[in-house]
């Protein structure tokens, strides 16, 4: 048994040659950027040519856990999560339970639902913001028409308006791409599952939790931590929309990154919020997928 | 049963409404006058109709020059990107070598970090490559930024292909390429459409990195352009929304074309986890 074998060698060329070409672009424009992500991060790091970038060990991550602004922006970030994840998921899951049975206006309803998630976010969020401008439909609709509200509201012009009509948007674009796993998901419950339910008398809402969830589980894991990522990942809609403001009451964590390092060219505060951001984004995904692992608990 | 079937056909209509109006008030007020815009009430058909909106964004624009510039870079990334993921989905899939999995697993790192935290190393690195203000710089790194979703797509699919067929062109006699190219790539068309159609979406929106790295307004990609068509003051809808449906178009006929492919890559790929 000589492991070094030439056949042996010559079997892993073949994998070494498709690999290799993905791989190394994949180690140079990414790993290597995450590595000197933290590395920029430990300095006051200086863009212009011949300028002499000094280390300052952790100062940046000091100057975070000392700005307001960057815990402000951390807390608008976090809401947005909180505001958009629960809703996708179960309205997306509602949608795809209505929509899974095979019928003639199924496909219809299936790309209407997709639509937003195809369609640009600088164009969803341009959308959004005329919609809810002061004299625009959220407000005539609210106001002139069901008498909801007392007169319109500024919705872009104070801090927890602006978000809710930020958060209306990452939801209304969402829905459509978790429908779609679920969906997906939905094809793969067992058949023969579901009508044994149905023969012993359960309800639809018993059949729901005992067959129907456990079998999209792994579909419902991947939707909850993509969600979450994407909602720290939250950047174009707060951009275009309020532009971070007003007075940056609005900002989040990487539109605050994006300011501090192309406006002010402060790459290594830049990059320590963003290395911030990346630790919260793996711990949150490490929690979900311990707490994840097993629907059923005792009853598997 | 049946007035629970009328019940949820009114629910997904009701929901189908809320989806669609934005999208058909847009259309109604890239066809207003600026004067109309926000006028109260609104008027959801407009009167008069005006075409003056994408007549201004078609011929006193320079629409054209940004489109065909997102056209470049959404293509040649989206070609690109697949092709090197399917290598590498293929590579991870059928071979067994020391370290697979621990080089699967950085792989699957990439897919947990949103590109947009890399920005300012990969500034550098454009930098550095001189990169900066081009749409090469914009090609290289979108291909980096989807190499890792395409990749993890597409190994869940190659697996899933008997290995006997492997085995029966492999005692034909043919290449490790051969098996690639002729068998395993088209039995994957479902995925590699899911996997193009993802890559070239994400690639034709992509804002944040075409708004740090590109300076010169004639290499301005579509979603650069129309945010910039607001103005300080007094956004210009008509023209705003004009600019953004004639955006959207080469998206919405790219899913509507490809949409069934779209569902069974879903259905056999990604859903597997």
């Amino acid at each position: 048994m000589d492991r070094q074998s030439p056949h042996r060698m010559r079997s892993y060329l073949a994998p070494a040659l498709f690999i290799a070409p993905g791989f190394i672009l994949f180690l140079v424009t990414v790993v290597y950027p995450m590595v000197q992500a933290f590395q920029i991060s430990l300095y006051d790091w200086k863009i212009v040519a011949g300028a002499v970038s000094t280390f300052i060990g952790l100062d940046n991550y000091i100057r975070a856990f000392n700005d307001e602004r960057f815990w402000l922006a951390l807390s608008n970030s976090g809401l947005y999560m909180l505001l958009t994840v629960p809703p996708q998921v179960v309205l997306g899951l509602a949608i795809a339970m209505l929509l899974k049975d095979k019928s003639p206006a199924q496909p219809l309803f299936r790309v209407l639902y997709y639509l937003p998630v195809v369609t640009s976010w600088v164009v969803v969020s341009l959308l959004f913001r005329y919609l809810f401008a002061d004299r625009g439909l959220i407000n005539f609709a609210l106001d002139d028409l069901l008498h909801l509200t007392d007169g319109k509201i500024s919705w872009l012009a104070t801090r927890w308006t602006a978000l809710i009509a930020i958060c209306a948007l990452g939801v209304w674009k969402g829905i459509g791409w978790s429908m779609m796993i679920f969906l997906a998901a939905l094809q793969g419950v067992p058949r023969d599952l579901e009508e044994a339910a149905i023969i012993d008398g359960a309800s639809r809402w018993r059949r729901f939790l005992v067959v129907t969830v456990p079998a999209i589980w792994p579909a419902m894991i991947f939707v909850v931590i993509m969600l979450v990522i994407g909602g720290f990942n939250v950047f174009a809609s707060v951009i275009v929309m309020t532009g971070g403001g007003p007075a940056g009451q609005t900002e989040v964590l990487l539109t605050y990154m994006y300011r501090q390092a192309f406006e002010y060219l402060d790459f290594g505060y830049g990059s320590a919020i963003a290395v911030i951001l990346t630790v919260l984004v793996f711990v949150l995904s490490a929690i979900q997928l311990r707490l994840f692992r097993d629907p059923t608990g005792d009853a598997r | 049963m049946k007035p629970v079937r009328h019940l949820r056909l009114i629910i997904l209509a009701l929901g189908a409404l809320l989806m669609v109006t934005p999208f058909l008030y847009m259309v109604s007020t890239s066809l207003k006058a600026q004067q109309y815009v926000l006028r109260l009430p609104p008027q959801f058909i407009p009167d008069p109709v005006t075409l003056s909106n994408y007549e201004r964004i078609l011929l006193r624009s320079d629409f054209g020059l940004y489109f065909l510039n997102s056209l470049i870079v959404a293509v040649s990334a989206t070609t690109i990107s697949v092709l090197l993921s399917a290598m590498m989905a293929y590579g991870f899939a059928r071979y067994r070598f020391p370290g697979r999995e621990w080089l699967f697993r950085l792989l699957l790192l990439g897919l947990m970090i949103p590109a947009i935290m890399l920005i300012v190393p990969q500034f550098l690195l454009a930098k550095y490559f001189g990169l900066i203000d081009s749409l090469l710089g914009l090609i290289v790194f979108y291909v980096a930024g989807s190499l890792a979703l395409n990749t993890f797509l597409l190994r869940g699919f190659f697996e899933a292909i008997p290995p006997e067929l492997d085995e029966a062109m492999r005692i034909d006699g043919a290449s490790d390429w051969t098996r690639f190219w002729r068998l395993a790539l088209p039995l994957a068309r479902p995925a590699l459409a899911t996997a193009t159609i993802f890559t070239f979406l994400a690639t034709w929106d992509e804002f944040a990195w075409a708004l740090a790295i590109i300076t010169s307004p004639e290499k301005q990609t579509l979603p650069i352009a129309i945010a910039l068509l607001q103005g300080p003051k007094g956004t210009q809808w008509g023209l705003v929304f004009a600019a953004s449906i004639l955006a959207i178009m080469p998206v919405i006929f790219v899913f509507l074309s490809f949409q069934r492919h779209f569902v069974q890559g879903l259905t056999s790929g990604a859903v597997k986890g």
